[in-house]
């Protein structure tokens, strides 16, 4: 599904993938729509900046705990609001997802994959895991640079 | 996936009355369940209630299982509010009522498994990486001989910097290391640091490579540099000639980024486990023998080390050496050059490295198994509670006395080469028994002796005269030394090792006979 995200929120992305390098950054893409809808077109509308969890090796991995995910989808509960996907970065490595991100991803969210290469953000990806074939393919993204006014 | 349910297996009949409960699916699920967040499942357990749900929505199954069948790592079952791995996991019961919810932990990283490179500081340091020193550009020289990797994205120009800054020790100069230092020394690693202490040997270049025919009788370490400074002038060789030990080898092995285990001895792969473990650093791991192969890399810091696959040596004795059970010359060049390729991953931080799986190559059926290693959280070393914090005495670990460190094990009575000579062509000379193995009996023997291998002795011991003395013999002394113990544990007592064995025999008796 094609993405969307204003130019703030790529600059938000960008920036927590500076401050957090050599470490990785992660966090979720809010869109406002329901799951069952799929109109081809995913805008996303704001971010959450969230913390690496993953104990040590943070250089090279992340991890959003269950517990953090279930907390953060409760509080969407009875809002327009969906968690769509999750942004992290690659510090030194290209904006394309690796296996060990395949081997962990999961059908339907977006997957935003920032590289940082030497603290400096640089390419950002966008995949999508196949339901059936679970492997990454790269989807379209764009920057939309009018932020639609909150609700 | 056809008909899915093979590999999480069909649920045995229940005689525990089944529940119905809700099951929340998680966002990326849903168009699988028809869509809605809450759906209804029944089951006794928990791990029930999943798959049948699973039966129910095929589809779902290879998001939530592994190909092992289990739940996969990064799915979280609630039952209710709790996480079922603090209750019974898959076998908590469930009512009536009840919500099991399936989320997501999401995770992912960076294309590798990433060592540092070399010269770059890691994270855990708190040194950004802005210090990475990849010292000066590539010279136009090295552009032309690098270009094949410059051209390759996952290596290119900072990844071939990164190689000249890289230092990596091979301990070892043999089999192992001749394909490895080479590869290594092609590829453009910075500084290979070589630890033997042996001269080159004919029998040596059925296998060891990095030698030819003109090096014979040469110290090792001299060879290798000149043969490895041809190669790539670019390369600082830096020669170790010792035997590394407890109280060398961290001092040894501290400047290096990685370390490639080339040794042909239990004592030393401990050693240099241990060493690495100590240090924190990664230990590229390869072994030998007839026709088999075996490599992983030993990352304590993020995987098992050595010590975590085999926690004991084998008894001295048990598992032969190379120089006596024999090695297809091909075969370090196989596993040598898989520990070469290690290496240059591990460097560049490319690729899946070879942590926590056991690599086992077999050149009769050309067939490589993989098994897969973990950590012993018991482990001595590199375990949850370590209680081993330093190096140990590595011989008497492996049950090898100290005075006699590669030879005999125990103390066997000896006789020389010559003393033999003289009882032979005496009168009443003793019975003369070759405890090596049929194809080395082939080669060349001792005139009057009689082939018993080692590993028969016990059951032919009644072919021997207790009155008599008896006198044993294999390549080097080791084999007939572990025999002599053999009979003297038996009750015999005349009975002795020819020291240095027929290898000794060969240059001090009789020259004329061929060497092996």
């Amino acid at each position: 599904m094609r993405v969307v995200l204003p130019a703030k929120l790529i600059d938000e992305i960008r920036r927590h993938g500076e401050a957090s390098y050599p470490e990785e950054c992660c966090g979720f893409l809010v869109a406002r729509e329901s799951p069952s809808e799929t109109d081809g077109l995913r805008r996303i509308v704001r971010i959450t900046p969230m913390e690496n969890r993953m104990e040590g090796a943070r250089g090279r991995r992340f991890i959003i705990p269950p517990e953090e995910l279930r907390s953060f989808e409760t509080s969407l509960d009875g809002t327009d609001e969906t968690l769509v996907g999750f942004y992290h970065s690659h510090p030194d490595h290209p904006a394309v997802p690796s296996l060990f991100d395949q081997e962990h991803a999961w059908p339907w969210y977006t997957y935003l994959v920032l590289a940082v290469e030497d603290g400096r953000a640089g390419e950002l990806g966008a995949f999508e895991l196949g339901a059936e074939d679970r492997r990454f393919t790269p989807v379209p993204w764009s920057v939309e640079r009018e932020v639609r006014p909150a609700r | 996936m056809g008909k899915g349910g093979s590999n999480i297996g069909r649920p045995t009949p229940v005689l525990s009355p089944m529940s119905k409960v809700q099951v929340r699916v998680p966002a990326p699920l849903r168009s699988f369940t028809g869509g809605a967040p809450v759906t209804e499942a029944e089951g006794a357990t928990v791990g029930e209630v999943i798959r049948h749900l699973v039966e129910e929505h095929q589809a779902l199954e290879k998001h939530l299982y592994g190909t092992g069948g289990e739940l996969r790592n990064f799915v979280t079952v609630y039952l209710n509010d709790e996480d079922v791995r603090h209750l019974k996991r898959e076998a908590t019961p469930v009512r009536t009522g009840d919500v099991v919810s399936i989320v997501p932990a999401i995770a992912g990283g960076a294309p590798a498994e990433v060592v540092r490179p070399a010269g770059r500081p890691t994270p855990e340091v708190g040194l950004s990486a802005d210090e990475e020193d990849l010292g000066l550009p590539l010279t136009a020289d090295q552009l032309r001989r690098y270009s094949r990797h410059l051209l390759l994205p996952e290596v290119g120009v900072k990844g071939q910097r990164r190689l000249r800054t890289a230092k990596v020790l091979l301990v070892g100069a043999g089999g192992l290391a001749s394909p490895a230092a080479l590869y290594l020394a092609a590829s453009g690693i910075g500084e290979i640091g070589l630890v033997d202490f042996d001269k080159v040997e004919a029998s040596n270049l059925q296998r060891q490579v990095m030698y030819g025919t003109k090096d014979v009788g040469r110290p090792k370490l001299e060879a290798a540099r000149d043969r490895l400074s041809d190669l790539n002038p670019d390369v600082v060789v830096r020669t170790y000639d010792h035997r590394l030990s407890s109280e060398n080898a961290l001092d040894t092995l501290r400047p290096y980024d990685v370390i490639l285990d080339g040794t042909d001895n239990f004592p030393t792969r401990y050693l240099v486990n241990d060493a690495s473990v100590l240090l924190g650093k990664p230990n590229v791991y390869g072994s030998i023998y007839r026709f088999e192969g075996q490599a992983s890399v030993f990352d304590a810091r993020r995987g098992p080390c050595y010590r975590c696959l085999y926690p004991e040596p084998p008894p001295p004795g048990l598992v032969p050496s190379c120089a006596e059970g024999g090695v297809l010359g091909i075969l370090p060049g196989l596993v040598g050059t898989i520990q070469a390729t290690e290496t240059v991953k591990l460097l560049l931080g490319i690729g899946e490295p070879l942590i926590g799986r056991l690599l086992l190559f077999d050149a009769m059926s050309l067939r490589f198994r993989e098994l897969r290693l973990r950590k012993n959280p018991d482990c001595v070393i590199c375990g949850t509670h370590p209680t081993q914090t330093g190096l140990i005495d590595y011989p008497a670990f492996c049950g090898i006395s100290p005075e006699t460190t590669t030879e005999a094990p125990g103390h066997a009575p000896e006789i020389s080469p010559e003393a033999l000579a003289a009882r032979l062509a005496g009168e009443d000379p003793p019975m003369l028994i070759d405890v090596r193995n049929p194809p080395e009996w082939e080669i060349v023997r001792i005139p009057g002796a009689t082939l018993i291998p080692l590993p028969e002795l016990p059951q032919r011991v009644t072919e021997l005269a207790r009155a008599r003395e008896v006198v044993l013999y294999c390549h080097s002394g080791r084999r007939s030394a572990q025999g002599t113990q053999l009979l003297l544990e038996l009750g015999f007592t005349h009975v002795s090792s020819l020291t240095g064995g027929i290898d000794a025999w060969a240059q001090k008796v009789d020259p004329t006979m061929a060497r092996y």
